[in-house]
C-alpha cells in the first residue's frame, strides 16, 4: 500500500543541505505493522514527517517517491496533500500533553477533522464522536466530549489523539513513539488498542519506536535505522532469532536483563557520525565490531541471506557466535552489611492553597509513610509510577524538599530538623544523579568548574592544586579524558554528560548515590555505559545507590533490593530476586506483565489495570489500589493493609496474604 | 596661546565610564567562550552589523560631544585667570562654523535669504519690503544667488568622489585583514567579503559605511557655505542642534539603562529564587508602581527637583551644569520607574531556573544561597538582561522625546530631539510653516531608534537558546 523508494530528506544549515534521511526502501502492506527502530537522531521522525510532507521549515525533500495506493505524494500540490493527510494518512505523536490544543474542547477537535474530511456536521457529527471514543475505550464519551485537555489524564489524551487520527478513517497510521512518554501500565493499553483497531480496520501502521520490547509487541516487519540509512529489514520472527546487522545484534547485547546480572553490558564504542561528517563506506563501520577494510571504502549492498530478510552489510559470518567479545565477568560479593541509612515513615505533603487568602485546604500526599533502609555497597531500586511520589522520596532523603514528618537517618544523625550548619556537613555522605543530562550542568560554568563545586562548597579539598588533582582522577573514573575539565557542558553528548553528573557526585566521596532515573533519557547502548560504569563504580568504592527508576529491565540487571511505590506509599518490598520472580502484590504483578519484552516468547498475558493512578490530593479510602486492582475484596475498601511478612526479606501490604 | 580649563560634567564621567565599562564587559565575553560564540553570531548578522555601524556613528558623535572645557579669556597679565561662562565641547569646536555662523531668525534649508520679509534700508531707495540677504548662508555666491543648485551639486560630486575614495582605502584594508585572517589562499580577502563568505558581516559594515560616508561627507562640506538643514527662529543651524541632540539621546538611554539595571536583576532575581514574602513584598511594589500612570509620577518627581535645582543656585558655576544635572535627575527618576517589566521577565525566568537540576544539584551540595544566584542563576539570566538592554535603549530615546513634548522633560537650554519636535509645535502653526527642523530632528531620532531596534533584533536571536 505505501511505498518508500530511495527516499532521501535534508535539513538546510546555512547554505548546505545535510542529509537526515539518505535513500531509505520500505513497504507497508494493508494490515501490517512496519516498525522503524533506531536510537534518537538517526532519521526516524524526519521520515515519517517526510512522508506527511510535514517537514518543519528548514526540512528539504531531496529526491525519491513516496506512493500510496500508487499515487504519488511527492508529486502533489499542497491543496491536494491536505485532502490526503487526516483522511488517507494520519499520525500520533510521542507527547500527548502538546499534541492537543488546550483552549479547545475534545469535541471540537475531533469534529473539525469529521468535518474537513467526512463531511459531518451537527448531530451525525456527534455521534460519529461518540462512537470513536467508545472504540479508543474512553468511559462515559458523553460527558468526554465537552472537556478541555487539562481535565483528562496523558492515557485519555493519547487515546483522544487516536481517536482524531481514526476520525478520517485513514489507512495509513504513522504514530511515532505513541507511548514514549506513558507508564508501563498504560503503554500496555495503548499498544493494545492500537493492535486491536489496526486487526479491526486493516490499517497499515508505520511505527516509530526505540524500544525492542514494544517492537516485538507490536511489528510484523522491523527496519532498523543507523544514521539516515536502513541498514536491516526482516519479519519480527528473523529480526528476534536472527539479527544480522552488527548494530542490531550490538543493541540486543546492549538490553539489561537478569540473565546479565553480574556481566558488564556490551557497549557500542563511539557516537553516531554527525550529519556533516558522514563516512564514504559504511556508516556503522567507526563503531563495529566485526569492520574490515573494505567496510572504510564502499558502502554495502543490500543483501537478501533468507527471503524478506536483508541486510547491508559486508560482513557475512554467521550471527555472531553469541558475543563475539566476551564481556568481562564481574563477580557478584554478597555480602551482608548493617544499614547506613534508615528511613522510616517518611511522609512529604504539599499544602493545596485556594482563595483569596491563600489557606491550606488540603495536602497532596506525594509521600505518605515510606520506610526504607539502605546498607553499603548494596543497590536499592524504587520502582514505580510517574507521579508515585519515587522521586520526592529521593529529594526529600537530601532535604532538598522538607519531608513533614518521619525520620531519616544517616549513621547515628538525624537529619530531619537538622541545624542547617550541621546538615552540611552530612551532605557529603549523599548525593544525587538527576535524570536529564541536559538540564543537570551549568552551561555556563566549565566541567572542571562543575565537578569542583561541591569540594569547594563542602569544604573536603581546600587547596586549589589538589582540587584540580582531584577533579583529573575523578574524570577518569568515570571514563572521561582529563582535557574534557576545561571544556562546557554543551560539547559533550547525553551520555558524556551524565557521566560528569556521575563525577560532580561523587567528587565529595559520599555512601550514598540518589540516582533518579538516570538512564532514561539516554539511548540504549549509551544506556548500558552508564550502567557499566555505576556497577564497577560501586565494585571500587563501595558506593550504595538508591536507584529511582520505571525501568524494569534496569532494576532486575542492577538492583539487589526492590521497593514498589504506589500512590505515596510502598506496597512489596524484598530481595531483587524475590520480588521480580515472585511477585505477590497485584499491583507489582501488574507492573511486571505490563513491561514489554524484546524477545520472541514474550508472555502475551497483560494484567489489564483499569483506569489511572488516582490523585494523590485524594486517595481512594481503604487500600490506595483496590479501585484499580482485580482481586479487590470489601475489605480493601475499607482499611489500608498493615505490612505482612511474607519470608525473611519481603514484605507486602496487601489484604490478600494472610 | 589661549589657555583651556577642563569641565567634567557629571553626565560627562558617566559616559566615559560607561565605555570603560564596555571594554571591561568586552574582555570578560572574550574569555568566556559560549559568549563570544552568542557574540559572534551577531557579527555574522548583516542587518545587526549594519545597524551597529549606524550606531557607532551615532556613540562617535555623542563621545565629541562628552569632551568639555572652557576657555580662558583674555585678562592682565598677573590677574588671576578667568574662564568663560561658556562650556564648550570637542564636538562644538569641530562644527565651530555651524555653532557660530548664526542667522537672524527662519530660513529654508539650502536658502540665501531669510523666511520672512522685513524693511531694508537701501541706499538710495528709500525702506524696501523684502527677504533679506543670509549674513553666511551662500555668502560665497555672492550675486548670483540664482546659481545655488549649480554650486551645490558640484561640491556634492567633489565631496561624494572623496567620499569614495575613503571608502576605498577602509575597504582595501578590510579585505587585508581578511587575507591576513584566513589560511585559505584560494580567493582573495576582497572576493571573500563580497560573496559574504567571512564570518563577520563584513559586507554589511562596508556597504553601510559606503552610505555614511556618502550621505555624510557631502553634508558636512555643504554646510561650510550653506545651512543644509535650514535655521531655527533664533537663527542657529538645525544640523547643529542635531549633532547636540545625539548625546542627549544617548545619555537618556544609556544612563537611564545603568539606573534600572541593577535594580530590576537584583529584586527579579530575589523574589524568583527566595520566593514567599520576599516575592510577595517586590511583587507588591511593582504592581503598585505600574499602576500609577507613568507620566504622572515622572512629572511629579521632575518638577520637585526642578523647585530643588531653582532653590540653590549657588551649587552650578554655569548653566551647563545645572543643564547636566537636571539631565541626570531625569535619567535616575525614568530608571527608578521602568524597572519593573524587567524585574517581572526575570522573577519568572529565575522561578524556572530555580527548580532545573543544576540548582537542586548545588543545593545537595550546600552550596549557599548567594553563591547559587551569582553562579548559576545570574549567568543564566545575561541574555534576557543583554536583550532588554538593547531594547529599553531605542524606548528611552522616544521616551525623553515624549517628556520633552510634554514640557517636563530636559532643561530649556539643552538641546534635544524632544525640545526640537516640541519647538516644532508652533513652527507647523504658522504661515507660512517651518517644516525643517520638524522632519530633520524626525529623521535623525528615527534613524537612530531603528537602527538600536534592528541590533536589538540581532541579539536576541543570537542569544535564543533555540538557535544555539
Amino acid at each position: 500500500m505505501l511505498k518508500v523508494d530511495q527516499l532521501r530528506l535534508g535539513f538546510t544549515a546555512g547554505k548546505q543541505t545535510l542529509a537526515a534521511v539518505d535513500g531509505i526502501s520500505f513497504a507497508i502492506a494493508k494490515g501490517e505493522t512496519f516498525a522503524l527502530l533506531g536510537e534518537s537522531g538517526c532519521g526516524k521522525s524526519a521520515t515519517a514527517q517526510g512522508i506527511m510532507r510535514l517537514l518543519p521549515a528548514a526540512g528539504r525533500i531531496l529526491g525519491g517517491s513516496i506512493q500510496l495506493d500508487g499515487e504519488e505524494l511527492l508529486a502533489l500540490p499542497e491543496a491536494d496533500m491536505r485532502a490526503w493527510r487526516g483522511s488517507r494518512m494520519a499520525m500520533i505523536f510521542q507527547e500527548p500533553a502538546t499534541s492537543l490544543n488546550p483552549v479547545l474542547t475534545v469535541g471540537r477537535q475531533i469534529g473539525e477533522v469529521l468535518e474537513r474530511h467526512r463531511n459531518l456536521r451537527g448531530a451525525g457529527a456527534t455521534e460519529r464522536m461518540l462512537e470513536l471514543l467508545r472504540q479508543v475505550g474512553i468511559a462515559d464519551p458523553e460527558r468526554r466530549l465537552g472537556e478541555y485537555p487539562f481535565q483528562l489524564s496523558g492515557g485519555m489524551k493519547q487515546r483522544v489523539m487516536i481517536a482524531i487520527a481514526l476520525a478520517g478513517e485513514p489507512e495509513l497510521l504513522i504514530a511515532d513513539e505513541p507511548t514514549t512518554a506513558l507508564d508501563v501500565t498504560v503503554q500496555a493499553q495503548i499498544l493494545d488498542l492500537l493492535a486491536g483497531l489496526q486487526a479491526e480496520r486493516g490499517m497499515g501502521m508505520l511505527l516509530i519506536t526505540h524500544d525492542l520490547g514494544v517492537v516485538a509487541r507490536m511489528a510484523h516487519r522491523i527496519g532498523v535505522m543507523y544514521a539516515g540509512e536502513l541498514v536491516e529489514v526482516a519479519s519480527r520472527e528473523d529480526f528476534f532469532s536472527r539479527p544480522q546487522h552488527p548494530y542490531t545484534q550490538a543493541l540486543f547485547a546492549a538490553l539489561p536483563e537478569v540473565s546479565r546480572r553480574g556481566m558488564a553490558l556490551t557497549t557500542i564504542p563511539g557516537q553516531v557520525p554527525a550529519l556533516s561528517a558522514m563516512p564514504a563506506g559504511c556508516r556503522f563501520a567507526e563503531r563495529c565490531p566485526h569492520v574490515m577494510a573494505v567496510c572504510r571504502e564502499i558502502s554495502p549492498p543490500w543483501r537478501e541471506p533468507q527471503a524478506g530478510h536483508a541486510v547491508r552489510c559486508h560482513w557475512q559470518a554467521e550471527a555472531a557466535e553469541e558475543n563475539p567479545l566476551p564481556p568481562p565477568a564481574v563477580s557478584e560479593a554478597e555480602v551482608e552489611r548493617p544499614s547506613f541509612l534508615a528511613v522510616s515513615d517518611l511522609k512529604v505533603h504539599f499544602p493545596i492553597r485556594r482563595g483569596l487568602l491563600q489557606r491550606t485546604v488540603g495536602h497532596v500526599r506525594a509521600v505518605d509513610g515510606v520506610s526504607l533502609a539502605i546498607s553499603a555497597g548494596r543497590t536499592l531500586a524504587l520502582v514505580g509510577e510517574s507521579g508515585c511520589g519515587k522521586t520526592t522520596v529521593g529529594k526529600a532523603l537530601l532535604q532538598l524538599i522538607k519531608p513533614s514528618a518521619g525520620s531519616v537517618r544517616l549513621g547515628p544523625n538525624e537529619l530531619v530538623g537538622m541545624a542547617p550548619k550541621r546538615l552540611r556537613a552530612a551532605r557529603r555522605h549523599m548525593q544525587m544523579v538527576f535524570q536529564d543530562p541536559f538540564a543537570s550542568l551549568n552551561p555556563r560554568l566549565r566541567v572542571g568548574d562543575i565537578i569542583a563545586e561541591g569540594m569547594a562548597a563542602l569544604s573536603t579539598e581546600n587547596d586549589a592544586e589538589a582540587r584540580l588533582a582531584a577533579v583529573a582522577a575523578l574524570l577518569q573514573q568515570v571514563g572521561l579524558p582529563e582535557e574534557v575539565a576545561g571544556r562546557y557542558p554543551h560539547e559533550f553528548s547525553g551520555g558524556q554528560r551524565q557521566r560528569i553528573a556521575i563525577a560532580r557526585a561523587l567528587a565529595v566521596q559520599p555512601e550514598l548515590l540518589i540516582c533518579d532515573e538516570p538512564t532514561s533519557a539516554l539511548d540504549v547502548s549509551v544506556q548500558a555505559q552508564i550502567l557499566n560504569l555505576l556497577k564497577k563504580l560501586q565494585q571500587e568504592l563501595g558506593v550504595a545507590y538508591l536507584f529511582i527508576t520505571h525501568n524494569f529491565a534496569v532494576v532486575e540487571y542492577l538492583a539487589h533490593d526492590v521497593a514498589v511505590m504506589y500512590l505515596g506509599r510502598i506496597v512489596e518490598q524484598g530481595r531483587a530476586e524475590d520480588v521480580l520472580r515472585a511477585p505477590q502484590h497485584p499491583y507489582t504483578q501488574a507492573l511486571l506483565s505490563a513491561v514489554p519484552v524484546p524477545r520472541l516468547d514474550a508472555p502475551t498475558a497483560v494484567i489489564r489495570l483499569g483506569g489511572e493512578t488516582p490523585s494523590p490530593a485524594k486517595p481512594p479510602a481503604g487500600c490506595h489500589f483496590h479501585p484499580r486492582c482485580p482481586h479487590a475484596m470489601p475489605v480493601c475498601r475499607e482499611a489500608y493493609p498493615e505490612t505482612r511478612r511474607f519470608s525473611a526479606t519481603h514484605t507486602v501490604n496487601c489484604h490478600l496474604l494472610p | 596661546m589661549m589657555g583651556f580649563q577642563i569641565v567634567v560634567l557629571w553626565s560627562d564621567a558617566l559616559i566615559w565610564l560607561l565605555v570603560a565599562a564596555g571594554v571591561g564587559v568586552g574582555l570578560l565575553i572574550a574569555r568566556n567562550p559560549p559568549l563570544l560564540a552568542a557574540w559572534r553570531r551577531v557579527g555574522a548578522n548583516r542587518v545587526g552589523m549594519a545597524s551597529a555601524t549606524v550606531l557607532l556613528a551615532f556613540i562617535l558623535i555623542g563621545l565629541l560631544d562628552s569632551l568639555h572645557y572652557r576657555v580662558q579669556l583674555d585678562g592682565k597679565p598677573g590677574q588671576k585667570a578667568t574662564y568663560a561662562i561658556e562650556v564648550l565641547s570637542l564636538l562644538d569646536v569641530l562644527a565651530s562654523p555651524l555653532r557660530t555662523r548664526n542667522e537672524k531668525t527662519y530660513s529654508a534649508p539650502f536658502a540665501t535669504r531669510l523666511y520672512a520679509k522685513e524693511s531694508i534700508d537701501l541706499p538710495g531707495q528709500g525702506t524696501v519690503r523684502d527677504y533679506p540677504r543670509l549674513k553666511y548662508g551662500g555668502q560665497h555666491l555672492g550675486e548670483r544667488e540664482d546659481e545655488v543648485a549649480a554650486d551645490a551639486g558640484l561640491t556634492a560630486g567633489r565631496a561624494v568622489l572623496l567620499a569614495l575614495l575613503g571608502w576605498l582605502a577602509v575597504a582595501g584594508l578590510a579585505s587585508a585583514a581578511v587575507r591576513q585572517g584566513s589560511a585559505a589562499v584560494n580567493a582573495s580577502g576582497w572576493q571573500k567579503i563580497w560573496r559574504g563568505e567571512t564570518a563577520f558581516a563584513w559586507n554589511a559594515v562596508l556597504l553601510t559605511l559606503l552610505l555614511i560616508l556618502l550621505f555624510a561627507v557631502p553634508l558636512f562640506w555643504l554646510a561650510g557655505q550653506y545651512h543644509v538643514f535650514g535655521t531655527d527662529k533664533v537663527g542657529q543651524d538645525v544640523l547643529y542642534q542635531i549633532l547636540k541632540s545625539v548625546r542627549t539621546g544617548l545619555i537618556i538611554g544609556l544612563v537611564t539603562t545603568l539606573v534600572m539595571l541593577p535594580m530590576a536583576v537584583l529584586l527579579g532575581i530575589v523574589a524568583g529564587y527566595f520566593r514567599g514574602w520576599v516575592d510577595d513584598v517586590i511583587q507588591y511594589i511593582y504592581t503598585v508602581l505600574n499602576s500609577i500612570p507613568g507620566v504622572l509620577l515622572i512629572a511629579a518627581a521632575v518638577l520637585m527637583m526642578q523647585v530643588v535645582i531653582d532653590t540653590h543656585p549657588q551649587w552650578f558655576s554655569t548653566a551647563a551644569e545645572r543643564a547636566d544635572l537636571r539631565l541626570l535627575a531625569l535619567c535616575f527618576i525614568l530608571g527608578i520607574t521602568s524597572w519593573t517589566g524587567l524585574c517581572r521577565l526575570l522573577r519568572g525566568e529565575t522561578l524556572k531556573l530555580r527548580e532545573l537540576e543544576y540548582i537542586q544539584a548545588a543545593q545537595a551540595f550546600g552550596v549557599s544561597n548567594g553563591r547559587i544566584i551569582i553562579r548559576h542563576i545570574l549567568p543564566n539570566l545575561m541574555h534576557i538582561v543583554i536583550i532588554a538592554l538593547v531594547m529599553d535603549f531605542s524606548g528611552l530615546v522616544l521616551a525623553e522625546a515624549v517628556l520633552s513634548y510634554v514640557g517636563i522633560g530636559v532643561d530649556p537650554t539643552m538641546t534635544s530631539f524632544g525640545t526640537m519636535i516640541n519647538n516644532a509645535r508652533m513652527e507647523l502653526g504658522r504661515e507660512p510653516a517651518v517644516w525643517w527642523s520638524l522632519v530633520a530632528a524626525f529623521s535623525a531620532m528615527f534613524v537612530l531608534v531603528l537602527a538600536a531596534n534592528l541590533f536589538a533584533d540581532a541579539v536576541r536571536d543570537a542569544f535564543d537558546p533555540r538557535a544555539a
